[in-house]
Formats: C-alpha cells, structure tokens, sequence
C-alpha cells in the first residue's frame, strides 16, 4: 500500500470519526464534556373556565417547537377529561373533552423546552401564506392610506415598510391618521398586519410567549409574521424590532385562536414558566433523532455498563502501543497492563496496587515450591490459578476482618492473567534473573498506572462511552503509531555506548 | 544519558520499529517463518542444503517419550536438550558431563536426571515456546568448540552470529559465554558480544551487557586479539542460508567444531539490534547499500567477495 493511500485512510478515519461526533453534538445536544448541563423552560398553561353543565370541548394552540426550542417532554393534567393533541393547519392543538362538567373547571398543559444553539443563518421555517384583503370602514381607509403613503415615501422593501409603518403608529406627537387607526379598537399588532396586508405585502399576528425565569400568569405576546419572497421576518409591533427574539417560544401561528371552549363560558388562559438545569446527556438522549442509533445508551441499563467499560480497552490499548512502539517499555505479556488497569478500575489505584503486587509476590513463592513437584505445565498454571484465588480470598477475608473495604473489589482481579503473569515471571526469574522481572513487572505496572491515568481520565471516559465513533480516532492514530519507523525512546538510551568512548567514530 | 535521536541516525543505527516495518516486515514472508521458529524445519532443510549442523541424537514429540529417552540419556557424558520452537536461546539445557549420577551442566551446576526430566517436560507444554504451544525437543551432541577459539570463551560454546541481508553478510559478531550467562552466548544473559570485521574476520568491539570492555571478564583473554580462522567460508554458509529459507533478512548462528569445522546452529529471522553496539557500526548505511544493488549476485561465493569488499572501508570506523 503506498504512503498516500496510507493516509487517506487516516485522514478519512478522522474526518468520520470526529464528523459524526461532531454531527451529533450539533443534532442530538450530546455534550463533548461530561457534566455539561443545558436550560429547560418548563412552561405551564392553565386553563380557567365555567363550564355550563353541557359536553365540554376546550382546544388550546399549543406551542410550535420547530424554532428556537425543542420539545423536551409534554403532558396535559386534566382529571376527568380525556386529552389528546391534534393537529390543525400545521398546528398542534390540545384537545380536552368530558361529557358533561359543571362550574369552575381548571385544566393544565405543561411541558419542558430546550433551547436550541442558535444556528447561524437559519431562516424560520414558517408556513407561506396570501395577502389578505383589507376592508376598512371609512374614516379609517383614508388614514390607512394615507398612513401608508407616507409610509411608502421613506421605505424601498418591505424590511423598510414595517419600519416606518410602525415608526409612524409611535410617533410623538401622534400623526393624526395613525391616532385615528389606533382609536379602530384593534390591537397595534393586527394594525400592522392589515396596513401591510393593503400594500399587498403578505403580514399576519402570531403569538408568541416570552421566556423568563420565575413568572407566573403571562399572556402570550402578539408579533406580527410578514412573508416576503425572501424571508419570513417577525416584527414586534410595539417597538418594529424586526426578528425572532431568543427568549421567545413561538406558541400558534396563524389567526385560529388560542382558545376555543364550547360549554363553558368566562375562559381564560395563563402562563407560568421556570427555568431548570438538566444534564445535557438526558436532553440528548431524549431526542428522536437518526443519530442516537448510534448511542449505547438505547440498550438496556446492564449492558451499558458492559459497553462503559469495553469502550475504556480502546484507550488502554493506544498507551500499550504508544509506551512500546514509542517509549520502548518492556512489559510481561502485551496486553496485560491494559487487564490489570481494568482491574484497578474495580479496586481504585492504591488498593489495587497493593493487592496486585502482592498476590504476586505471594504467588511466585508458591510457583517456586511448585517447580520442586515437578509437574507438567498445564497442571502446573492451573494449580496456580487455584492457588491464586486462594490468596485472593483470603485477603479479602482478614481484609474484611480489619474491616478495610478493598476485599471484594480484589475478586475482580482477572485470575487466569494474574496466574500466567506469575508463571512467566517465575520463568523469567530462572532464565534472565531478578533484574530482568523487576525490569518487566514493573514495566507493565507503570503502562498499567497510565492506561488506568487514562481511563479514569473523566472527559475521556464520558467521550469513549458518549461517542462511540471516536474509536476510528483511536485507530487512525494506532495506524499511525504501527507506521512509526523512528527510535524508540528506550533505544536513544540503549544505543548510547556507541557514542561513549568511541572518539576515533565520531 | 540519551542520545539524540539526529545522532542516533546519523550513525546509521537501526531502530527496533525500522527494523520490524523496513525489513522484517518487508523482507520476510510469513510464511517462511516456520523454517526458522523451529529448529528441527531448520536441520532437516540445511540436511538437504549440505549445510553441517551439530548431529541430533533424539527428536521427542510426547509426553511418555520422555521417560524413555531419559534413560537412554543417563548413559551418554554429554548433550544439549533444545526446545524446538525456543526463541532467544530459552530453554537450552547444556550437559557437558557426570559427576556419578549427576550431570554437570556448562556453568558446572550439577543436576539430576529428575530435573532433565522436568525440563524435558516443560518443552513439550510448551513453555519455552512462542505463544506457549506444545512443543518438540531436539536433543543433540555437545559441539566441541575449535580450541582457538574456545580460548576466548567461558564455561560455554561460543557462537558466530552474521546478519544476511538479502544473502549478503552485512554485519558478524562473536557470542563469548560468560560466568554471568551460565555458559549460554546469549548477549541478553550477560555473554560478550565482539563484532568481527566482515573483511578480514578480526576482532572490532567488544561489549557486554552493552557496555565496551576489552578484556574477558572470567578469563583476562584480550578479546581484540580474536581472529576467525577461515572466516571467508563461514561468511559463506552464512549466505547460503538466504537461499535455504527465502528470508531477505535473518541472524544465522554458527558454531566451529573442532572437528567438522563450521557448522549451522540455528537461524533467527527477527534477529537483534546488540550486534551494533558490538561493531560499533549502524545496520542502516550497509542495509541501504545493498537495497540500492541493481543486480543480486546469483552465487553466495560472489556476495561474501562483494561485501568483503564493499565493507571493508569500514575499518577506518573500528580505529
């Protein structure tokens, strides 16, 4: 395989790898730092009405959560009623319905929204509609007209129209036309909407309800929706602010009504928020989206917690390469560091440590009395298995009779390697001394305390189980690694003799 | 104490990494590793090579063989038990002669026929094996070493290790056993490794454990005196066994029997990077050399001229 190929194939590793994590914190929420925490408005509705004694039907709009904030979770309390959410001219409504009721009657739609990160450049996504025609009585068709006249004069598009159509509506002293159309008994923001709507630009009032922490019977706030070919632009009829407001939920969109009762009279609906932190994981996970197909977290509980700590052997693996292709360490068996470090997630650093070494220490002992009986291999490790869950037990037995805490966790320990690990030692003590062991032993101690540095490592851990994807990273950089020709940092130390006394080879 | 790595390079030494990726990686196939991993492929091919190995007296595959042969053993005055599948000189057991019912191993440690028999057994698990596969055992004659050369060695064969790069010798060192490396010429153990002269067969560095010595630690011998006697023909087997395995890069390890002359003792086709320190010399600037050959001289004969030539300026490096 060439170079290049070589690393295109990293490169593209990466690019999918930090792609998709990328994608999906964008998408989902998902936070690249654990503990991140993200504000949700829990918005309340409470209906008020009297009913009449007949069969009750009470539709309320309910907010549309395709803009700024998306729903995070709904539910209508209502005792007696049967609920239900319709949709009607693209929006939702609530519906409640009961047979028949009598006096006062209270019901309640509540539900949590997360803002969303406001993305640059996004348009709304509102629906198109038609210029309404405008019929005015008169004197109000003069001022209208004129209103609008003098309007048109200082504006070149509809941007500019609103502007000075509301400039106008506020002016002080009150231009006389606009103090006359004010005096019509429609409220200012429906007077935009039919001004515009005459100078064929299509408006109309939408409501929406303002977002602050700790308040408690709102009402929703009128906007006026002007649809121009561009862009749909929302304007604040009392100031002609043009634009969504970030606080602003968004709650029906065209002219049906907030609220619709039939057998009951004197209805009323209020608002109530608070602002709440939730774990930006549980928003995320919340999320219908494509994306969180690839989350573990849609397995069940037990699994997860597998996966929590399968996921954390990828990093374990990358130090293994990294301290021997690297660095140069010399450890006993590849891979068992990145065991013992899963062990010592179990047990914590020090008492894992602790029982490490000396389940060992005890267990070469024993493998040197061992080598006496003159046994065959196989029989030979498995009585050490034996032997060493012998040790195991019994420390945690006097562990627990101190009534020190690490004994259980010790179990953990995974026998067979420790077994192979004593036996290999033991070997290697025969063969190349007490030097050579504790050169390995504590090697593999020393990758073993990385790879554990590691995978305890908070925002490491929290990506390797959030962001499963990370792992095409993890094995770019292991082919990277693999392709390493340089010195080993062992070797700048082994080969330094060449370069002691050999003045005449310089 | 480190060295920069921009020195390191400088000196044309080979890295571990360079080592596996530019030409273990590149030059051996796979697939030929059996014929060096294990040493009873390796007999059986330099048999049909015309290439000298010390003579095997027994081969043993099982478990209930080794009773058997244990027995036949208790007669013999010498013998070197070897795992077939060992890897850097693991689980070599060397008998040179009896004390009564004892054997007396190369070091002088005496041992019983119970602890042959225990070793035999730990071949046959597996233990001295890559991977800890079952095993074979060989177990040969005792090479008697060339009495010049032997000099230079304690309690121990000394063995003559040549890097053959594409079957071209590039780099040969001398193992010299120590007392440190209970007679085995394993560098690791503590042996002392010369490197010779590709050219001329002297003597150029010694070290041990990689540090410069001059003197034989156990027997005062001057070791840059070393010489190897009819070097030109053992750099010639060495080549040849490019040839007998297709390996483009490989440690062949010789003895010299004081009787039957050069013979083959085992090949190694990851062989390590010590032979630097002991010439002084980086494997690199002689690797690339002979990479960069337009044309491969067919005859082992002609490549060990070739080099000999081609390396011999070399010597200006040694002083």
């Amino acid at each position: 395989m060439s170079k290049i190929s070589f690393y295109v194939i990293v490169v593209l590793l990466i690019a999918i790898g930090v792609g998709t994590a990328w994608t999906r914190h964008t998408h989902t929420g998902e936070a690249f730092l654990p503990g991140t925490q993200r504000v949700v408005w829990q918005v309340e509705a409470r209906v008020h009405f009297t009913a009449t004694g007949d069969p009750v039907k009470v539709s309320l709009a309910l907010p549309d959560a395709t803009q700024r904030f998306s729903l995070f979770n709904e539910r209508a309390t209502s005792p007696g009623y049967g609920f239900a959410i319709v949709e009607k001219n693209h929006q939702p409504r609530g519906e409640w319905t009961k047979g028949s009721a009598q006096g006062p009657q209270t019901l309640y739609y509540k539900a949590e929204f997360v803002a969303q990160p406001r993305r640059a450049g996004k348009p709304l996504t509102l629906h198109p509609f038609a210029v309404e025609p405008v019929d005015w009585p008169e004197p109000a068709a003069t001022a209208a007209r004129q209103l609008l006249d003098a309007a048109r004069e200082k504006s070149s598009d509809p941007a500019s129209l609103i502007r000075e159509i509301v400039k106008l509506l506020h002016a002080a002293p009150a231009n006389q036309d606009a103090a006359l159309l004010l005096d019509q008994g429609i409220d200012k923001a429906h007077l935009v909407a039919r001004l515009l709507n005459q100078a064929d630009v299509p408006a109309r009032v939408l409501m929406g309800l303002y977002l602050e922490d700790a308040r408690r019977r709102q009402s929703l706030s009128p906007m006026v929706e002007v649809y121009t070919p561009q862009e749909m632009i929302v304007v604040n009829p009392d100031t002609g602010e043009q634009g969504l407001p970030d606080n602003l939920l968004l709650w029906n969109e065209d002219d049906a009504g907030i609220l619709d009762v039939t057998g009951g009279h004197h209805s009323s609906v209020k608002f109530s928020m608070i602002q709440r932190l939730v774990p930006a994981r549980q928003i995320a996970q919340a999320q219908d989206s494509l994306f969180n197909i690839l989350g573990v977290h849609i397995l069940p509980i037990e699994s997860q917690s597998m996966f929590k700590m399968l996921f954390l052997l990828p990093i374990g693996a990358l130090v293994v390469v990294f301290m021997r292709l690297i660095v140069g360490i010399k450890t006993s068996g590849t891979f068992m560091p990145v065991l013992i470090a899963l062990a010592f997630l179990e047990t914590s650093l020090i008492p894992g440590l602790i029982s490490f070494v000396l389940i060992v220490a005890f267990g070469l002992v024993l493998r040197n009395y061992l080598s006496y009986l003159n046994l065959l291999m196989v029989a030979r490790i498995s009585t050490l298995i034996v032997l060493v869950i012998t040790i195991i037990a019994a420390m945690s037995l006097i562990d627990y009779k101190l009534g020190l805490s690490t004994g259980i966790t010790v179990t953990f320990f995974p026998m067979i390697i420790i077994a192979w690990t004593i036996e290999r030692m033991s070997i290697l003590w025969e063969e190349e001394g007490p030097k050579e062991v504790l050169v390995q032993g504590s090697g593999s101690l020393l990758v073993a305390v990385l790879a554990y540095g590691l995978m305890t490592f908070k925002p490491l851990m929290h990506l390797s189980f959030n962001f499963p994807e990370l792992n095409t990273v993890v094995i770019a950089l292991m082919l990277l690694m693999g392709q390493y020709t340089g010195y080993r940092l062992s070797e700048l130390y082994r080969f330094r003799e060449l370069f002691k006394d050999s003045g005449h080879a310089d | 104490m480190l060295i920069s790595p921009r020195k390191l390079a400088a000196a044309g030494i080979l890295g571990m990494n360079s080592r596996n990726h530019d030409f273990i990686g590149r030059y051996n196939q796979r697939h030929l590793y059996p014929l060096v991993d294990n040493k009873l492929k390796t007999k059986r091919l330099a048999e049909k090579y015309g290439i000298a190995t010390p003579k095997l007296r027994f081969v043993l595959h099982h478990q209930y063989e080794v009773k058997r042969t244990a027995r036949l053993l208790a007669q013999r005055e010498s013998f070197v038990v070897k795992p077939a599948k060992g890897s850097g000189g693991k689980g070599i057991l060397v008998i040179v002669g009896r004390n009564g019912d004892r054997f007396v191993k190369g070091s002088g440690v005496e041992v019983t026929l119970h602890d042959v028999e225990r070793h035999m057994s730990n071949i046959i698990a597996g233990l001295h094996s890559l991977g800890g596969n079952p095993d074979s055992i060989l177990i040969e004659d005792v090479v008697q070493c060339a009495p010049w050369l032997a000099a230079y060695s304690y309690e121990g064969v000394p063995d003559i290790r040549v890097i053959v790069f594409k079957g071209y010798p590039v780099l040969a060192m001398v193992r010299l056993a120590t007392h440190a490396s209970d007679g085995k010429a394993n560098l690791h153990q503590g042996a002392v490794g010369v490197g010779i002269d590709i050219a001329t067969g002297c003597a150029l560095k010694a070290v041990q454990q990689s540090r410069r010595i001059q003197i034989h630690p156990d027997n005062d011998i001057d070791l840059h005196a070393l010489q190897i006697q009819d070097w030109t023909h053992l750099l010639e087997i060495a080549a040849g066994c490019a040839e007998m395995t297709g390996l483009g890069y490989l440690g062949a390890d010789l003895v010299i029997d004081r009787e039957h002359g050069p013979e083959l003792l085992e090949l190694n086709a990851r062989p390590g990077l010590a032979i630097q320190i002991a010439n002084g010399i980086g494997l690199v600037p002689r690797l690339r050399h002979i990479e960069a050959l337009d044309t491969v001289h067919q005859d082992a004969a002609a490549r060990v001229a070739y080099v000999q030539k081609a390396f011999a300026a070399d010597m200006a490096l040694a002083g």
